[in-house]
């Protein structure tokens, strides 16, 4: 019963609750939802590994999405961003058919890396040295991105046939689960070992819940500012790589379409507050694997992708309502009456 | 003349000279670069063509004026169902397109008083809040129907078609609601008690509540109007394309905010002007027009130009910002001076 209170009062209980529901509405009406295979080929397969390998690109958006978040502002150019990494990855390997790339393997993954990091320098600098507003200042670059995108592309698709490129987005040889998830694993671990590990995460808490007082604490807020925007377009640039391998192309129109809107609501859904402040990471991974697990949910019971948006509309209104301090109160209110009402009867008998 | 100019930075109109200023260069360019760019037609049909778009932009100003993280990310997605309802309606029904026009418009009014209940009863974060209600109505639009659906009512259509001429040019009758819609939000939000509100709400909302100001009241109509003009602009669109589908006005609420930013509203609240705003829409227009009078541009190089021009106008923005509050602690020093003298 103690741990019971102990867990309902912790920031992870509603997004954990949340999933656990989903899963459990999984295990009743979808066949077989647990069932884990070991394929001919050696790699693992089933639901439970295809959502978490389907969620790798958003958690790692999240990730970055958390600390952007938690110093009060929001980052909404990271789809465009997954375009622009996917497009430069696809231009460095080139679309010869015979599958030779035209740059080195190791160059394009680098170069996709450093356009990311390159879109966190520029969203940077605008917020921490120009001191603009953190949406508008990401406007500009979610509006400009995929006509660079597509500048870079010169308006194609370009397929890449090198056969190496597909094994980011899914399996190298002999390892049994997909790269994706491996990749969005370290990104956890490093974001963990950061964020507890060094003062880094308290630096980030303070900058967002009052810049002026961390300044005069001697927080280096501008740094700290600069870091979590190239932190978010180093993730959007990985989560590009990711995209770009799935389909083994790089479409500038449809890479990381609203993949920013799904980052948000995952941080959200983790109970992270878009003003900034206390942020959760786990809370965050949890979101991202809930969104992902209702999608796929939806699709085994026949929700037809371009419907899904209604269910997941009513999922999250109501996810963000329970956690608001509102419904809180009036919950605490009622709870108060009933036990009120309880004891009177209790003394009238 | 150099304080003419300094005065002239910190006026509250400063933004809007500047883009009406780059409205008549990128119009000029225009004109000077293609022959037959420099027509009253070709005017027009920057009214004609954004009609929606300069409805939407009216209504999701006010929520920006409104501060606190004002937005309403669900424009796009009530554009598209208002279009798959009057599409659906009007092929299953036996209605008349005027009561289907009418009952469309609730849609609009149902989706901005559920965002504004969210806001305002439970504190919640308008851009969370109204991305909701734009997958909801992205979702609600595909469980009318997956496909196409095409408005065939011969009625409907003339009314689409409806153009009155002035001199030798015509204007349709999507682009004079949006005028007229111009005209009465910049009235509305000007000239009248709601109006000054919230801008007041906008500006300090503690000072406006402490001001006796009924700060949720006037949150909540701001979401209505913007769901009520997104409605309305759906029947524009609806007016353009003859058609409802899912993937109608994707993205516009992105253009309607970069369109209002242009036009000098900051996201920040309390600030913007909805002639402004207009321009930015006619900005927009501007370049798509002259890139497709070029003919070897690629669409995407709007983006990239819209990108770049909102580039300069935030960090403008930022820089005329300090500038007056320099000023104004300029004139504040003066005054104590003066005080101290008496």
């Amino acid at each position: 019963m103690d741990m019971l209170k102990k867990f309902s009062q912790s920031s992870l209980a509603l997004p954990l609750t949340a999933l656990a529901l989903l899963l459990l509405f999984n295990a009743i009406f979808v066949d077989d939802f647990f069932k884990i295979q070991v394929m001919e080929n050696g790699n693992l397969y089933g639901r439970p590994i295809d959502i978490l390998y389907r969620a790798s690109s958003l958690i790692i958006l999240a990730l970055g999405m958390t600390f952007v978040i938690a110093t009060g502002g929001i980052d909404i150019s990271v789809g465009a961003v997954v375009a622009i990494s996917a497009a430069t990855c696809c231009l460095m390997l080139g679309g010869d058919i015979s599958g030779v790339p035209a740059h080195p393997f190791i160059i394009a993954i680098l170069a996709a890396l450093a356009a990311g990091i390159i879109a966190g320098i520029w969203n940077g600098t605008l917020v921490a040295k120009f001191k603009i507003q953190a949406m508008v200042a990401t406007l500009i670059l979610m509006t400009a991105g995929r006509g660079i995108a597509q500048l870079l592309t010169d308006g194609q698709i370009i397929t890449v046939y090198y056969k190496p490129f597909s094994y980011i987005g899914g399996n190298i040889p002999g390892v049994m689960l997909p790269t994706a998830m491996l990749i969005a694993l370290c990104m956890v671990v490093l974001v963990i070992l950061l964020d507890r590990k060094t003062s880094l995460g308290l630096m980030i808490q303070s900058v967002g819940i009052n810049q002026n007082a961390s300044r005069y604490a001697g927080v280096k807020v501008t740094a700290v500012l600069f870091a979590v925007y190239i932190f978010s377009g180093f993730c959007a640039g990985t989560a590009g790589l990711i995209e770009s391998s799935l389909i083994r192309a790089a479409d500038a129109n449809n890479a990381g379409l609203n993949m920013e809107m799904d980052a948000i609501l995952a941080v959200t859904l983790g109970g992270t507050l878009m003003v900034g402040g206390r942020y959760y990471i786990g809370g965050t991974i949890i979101g991202a694997i809930t969104i992902q697990t209702l999608t796929t949910t939806m699709y085994a019971v026949g929700v037809s992708s371009d419907r899904l948006p209604a269910i997941k509309a009513i999922v999250i209104l109501l996810i963000i309502t329970i956690q608001s301090e509102r419904f809180k109160q009036m919950f605490r209110e009622w709870r108060m009456k009933r036990a009120d009402k309880a004891a009177k009867e209790a003394s009238h008998a | 003349m150099r304080k003419f100019f300094s005065n002239l930075v910190a006026s509250p109109m400063f933004s809007f000279y500047v883009t009406g200023l780059l409205f008549i260069i990128l119009f000029g360019f225009g004109s000077v670069s293609f022959e037959g760019f420099f027509s009253p037609q070709v005017f027009l049909n920057l009214f004609i063509d954004n009609a929606p778009l300069i409805i939407v932009t009216a209504g999701i100003t006010f929520t920006i004026i409104s501060g606190g993280g004002g937005i309403d990310l669900s424009v796009g997605a009530v554009v598209s169902l208002t279009c798959m309802s009057l599409a659906y309606l009007m092929r299953d029904t036996s209605l008349s397109p005027y009561l289907c026009m009418f009952l469309v418009l609730f849609i609009g009014i149902a989706i901005g008083l559920i965002n504004g209940f969210f806001i305002t009863f439970f504190k919640l974060q308008p851009f969370i809040v109204t991305l909701g209600t734009m997958f909801l109505c992205r979702g609600l639009t595909a469980m009318i129907s997956r496909d196409s659906v095409a408005i065939s009512n011969e009625e409907y259509g003339n009314l689409a078609f409806t153009s009155f001429e002035i001199g030798d040019c015509f204007i349709s009758l999507g682009a004079v609601i949006a005028i007229i819609v111009v005209i009465i939000a910049t009235i509305v939000l000007r000239y009248t008690s709601f109006g000054r509100g919230v801008y007041a709400v906008g500006g300090n909302e503690q000072s406006a509540r402490l001001m006796g100001l009924r700060v949720d009241r006037i949150r909540l109509m701001v979401y209505v109007i913007s769901g009520f003009c997104a409605a309305l602009g759906g029947i524009a669109y609806s007016w353009i394309m003859l058609s409802g589908y899912t993937l109608h006005g994707l993205g516009m609420e992105m253009d309607a905010i970069a369109s209002s930013v242009i036009g000098g509203t900051q996201l920040m609240g309390g600030v913007g002007f909805i002639p402004g705003t207009v321009l930015g829409v006619m900005i927009q227009g501007t370049i798509l027009t002259i890139i497709s009078f070029q003919g070897t541009l690629s669409a995407w190089w709007t983006k990239i130009v819209v990108g770049v021009l909102l580039c300069l106008f935030i960090v403008m923005q930022a820089l005329v910002t300090e500038h007056r509050n320099k000023l104004m602690n300029l004139k504040a020093e003066d005054s104590g001076k003066k005080g101290k003298k008496a």
